[in-house]
């Protein structure tokens, strides 16, 4: 039983339900490494063509990106070394909490770009059908549970780097 | 919350060694998960080995490089001595190339500070600010609607303009009629925006009086002027281009190249079309509220029209729907797609055109078809081009050049797919290399190069424009190109792309078409007599 107390709290899991949980943080951090760095190596890609189908209330937010040349070219660059950074720290476990919270919050940044609600039509091919839950929204979500649930000190750089989760005895738990 | 997460089982923690350091233990629980990144870096080189040796197969198979286009010749020096220009007809389009040259009325500058300031993804202010200083000055402005002539003459005066305040700004002159314009001192090359009708006449007024000239499309009306106008333009030694502005499309230079290197093999059908659904699309232009027998010299504008009628506002406004000024369809859309494949294929003048339509949607008095298609024969090219459009109808349809090999559509984005039954690419095709159901390559002029093998959604968008028109907010009119290329010529010396043999070839092209369809008959080109019979 692995077992973990962090700012008071305590999180007690047994090998399986700790080997599940690491294998969702590198999958996730598999997907987002590779996102990032697809982008890097295509000297083609920009993050345009997805600002400028954005839907909802934040498109006038969105599409003022791509309507300034600059800032388009910071979020580029966010995106692509932000995606790898989070890839990176969700293998390795490095960073874990930090890493799925910032990974969350670009996924929710997407998800509100392009939100599929009802009413509103993308001219972008999807590979699904959705209807107000899309995929960035269930990696969000699982984002959230690993960082609530954070691994990384029990198999993970961060175990080398701030030590391992102190013991707590589930009697007192 | 973590506390409802517990559950009971064995402890496999362990109270670290205290103060005894990093155990070994640990540094493998610390280690576990670097092992799936090995994992990850050698697929991805995987990866990236196969599709850079499948890219560098396809683009070796192809012979083609990753340069850009090879675009019309400009000088890149600074833009000589100073040009002064005059234009004769300043209305829709003459207004747009003035414009385009670097004079802008102030109307239109306000006008695009507006749009600029509610979408700021509007950069027609900003890209046209940046536009570079052509050294031009507008000394001379021709048009028979007072309106439209005191609209030039504010345009020459602009003081916002590309080039800011050092760029030359004379102020224009406005001549009532254009041959006192072609007469003036001030005037060293003329754009003719007028309708069809006077462009020969203009032309080769301006021609024998020295000037250079710009000559909007249709390069004539009918087919007897287009001989005399040759012989004008030839014998003058004037430098002549043609506004044929797609010749400076990057999409349209990869199209020629990828044709001479036989990427397509052989060619039999080239398809075009024109396909519009507004009323505007359909020449029904508005009536300015000013135009009247006072402010309209009606009798110069009718000048060489075959029938002279009592004034009319709506064909002043909206020429195009007669033939006593134009061609319609043929000489407004069709000499535009004509052109674009004969700067792709070199093709010529056709062997023979039959063509048939009809006024099946604006029957609104006009004489000129709004459903037209042409069949032109070209045997000794092994070649039929065919035009087909309707102005009662958006359906896009793109020009598409099929060849045994593989299929090319060009538009601002260029296209070409292999064609499943292809012999050159059948190895290729076998072997998984190429993949028919996919673009084999695509090229965006936005971009660095040929971006080979895409994704679809990276090709969808691609083919929207929405990938690469604002990428670096940098846009560039292609008239202003057009009219740089004719401008360096002037100064440098050299042919422009569009000169007076390109004009004749899209010139009586045109005219066969309106011929057949105007006689109902199939009509032939005699290489010998130069005629049409």
């Amino acid at each position: 039983m692995a077992r973990q107390q962090r700012h008071g709290e305590k999180l007690t899991c047994s090998g399986w339900q700790l080997g599940a949980l690491v294998a969702l943080r590198m999958l996730i951090g598999w997907h987002f490494l590779y996102e990032g760095l697809a982008k890097l190596l295509n000297p083609y890609w920009s993050s345009s063509g997805y600002l400028l189908e954005a839907k909802g209330f934040l498109s006038g937010f969105f599409t003022s990106i791509v309507a300034n040349p600059t800032a388009l070219r910071v979020v580029d660059w966010l995106n692509i070394y932000g995606l790898i950074a989070i890839g990176l720290g969700l293998i390795v476990g490095c960073l874990t909490r930090p890493a799925a919270i910032a990974g969350a919050v670009l996924l929710l940044l997407y998800y509100l770009c392009n939100p599929p609600f009802v009413g509103f039509k993308y001219s972008a091919p999807t590979e699904g059908s959705y209807l107000i839950v899309n995929k960035n929204l269930i990696e969000l979500c699982a984002l959230v549970v690993l960082a609530l649930f954070p691994t990384g000190r029990i198999l993970g750089l961060d175990r080398l780097l701030f030590g391992p989760p102190r013991i707590v005895d589930p009697q007192h738990a | 919350m973590p506390e409802k997460n517990v559950r009971k089982g064995e402890p496999q923690e362990q109270q670290p060694q205290a103060g005894r350091g990093i155990g070994r233990r640990e540094v493998l629980k610390g280690l576990a998960s670097v092992p799936v990144l090995g994992l990850f870096v050698y697929g991805l080189l995987k990866k990236r080995s196969l599709d850079e040796s499948r890219r560098a197969q396809i683009l070796s198979e192809l012979g083609l490089g990753e340069a850009p286009a090879v675009l019309p010749k400009t000088t890149g020096k600074k833009a000589g001595e100073l040009i002064r220009l005059g234009i004769i007809g300043f209305g829709g389009r003459g207004e747009d190339l003035i414009r385009a040259a670097g004079f802008a009325h102030p109307d239109w500058v306000e006008q695009k500070r507006r749009d600029a300031e509610r979408n700021k993804l509007d950069k027609w202010l900003e890209d046209w600010l940046k536009q570079e200083d052509l050294n031009l000055a507008l000394t001379a402005v021709c048009d028979v609607f007072d309106v439209r002539a005191e609209r030039g003459l504010a345009a020459s005066k602009n003081e916002v303009r590309p080039g800011g305040a050092g760029a030359p700004l004379a102020g224009a002159k406005r001549y009532r009629h254009y041959q006192e314009l072609l007469a003036s001192k001030d005037v060293d090359a003329v754009i003719i925006a007028t309708p069809d009708h006077w462009h020969a006449q203009m032309a080769i007024d301006a021609a024998q009086a020295g000037k250079h000239v710009y000559l909007e499309k249709c390069m004539t009306r009918t087919e007897e002027e287009v001989y005399r106008l040759h012989e004008a333009v030839t014998r003058s030694g004037i430098v002549f281009q043609l506004g044929h502005q797609n010749r400076q499309q990057a999409t349209h230079a990869k199209a020629r190249e990828i044709v001479q290197k036989g990427i397509l093999g052989p060619i039999t059908l080239v398809e075009t079309t024109t396909n519009r659904n507004s009323p505007g699309g359909a020449w029904v232009y508005d009536i300015h509220k000013d135009g009247s027998p006072q402010t309209i010299d009606w009798e110069q504008f009718q000048g060489p029209a075959p029938h002279k009628v009592p004034f009319s506002l709506e064909r002043f406004f909206r020429w195009r729907c007669w033939f006593d000024y134009g061609t319609g369809l043929s000489g407004d859309l069709l000499s535009h797609e004509y052109d674009a494949v004969n700067q792709i294929l070199d093709l010529g003048i056709p062997h023979s055109a039959v063509a048939s339509g009809g006024i099946y949607f604006y029957k609104d008095g006009r004489d000129v078809p709004d459903v037209f298609h042409v069949v032109f024969e070209y045997p000794e090219r092994n070649l039929t081009l065919i035009y087909s459009a309707t102005l009662a109808s958006n359906r896009n349809r793109g020009k598409v050049f099929m060849g045994h090999d593989a299929a090319m559509e060009v538009g601002g984005v260029l296209t070409v797919t292999a064609d499943y039954e292809s012999t050159r690419f059948k190895k290729k095709i076998e072997e998984g290399i190429i993949d028919p159901s996919l673009p084999l390559f695509t090229y965006h002029p936005g971009a660095k190069g040929i971006d080979a093998v895409t994704s679809a959604s990276e090709q969808y968008f691609a083919s929207r424009g929405l990938l690469y028109t604002y990428r670096e907010g940098k846009r560039v009119d292609v008239s202003h190109l057009h009219i740089k290329e004719w401008l360096d010529c002037i100064r440098n010396g050299g042919q422009p792309s569009c000169n007076i043999e390109r004009g004749f070839e899209e010139a009586i092209t045109c005219h066969m078409a309106t011929k057949s369809y105007l006689e109902g008959r199939k009509v032939f080109w005699d290489p010998v007599k130069r005629r049409i019979v």
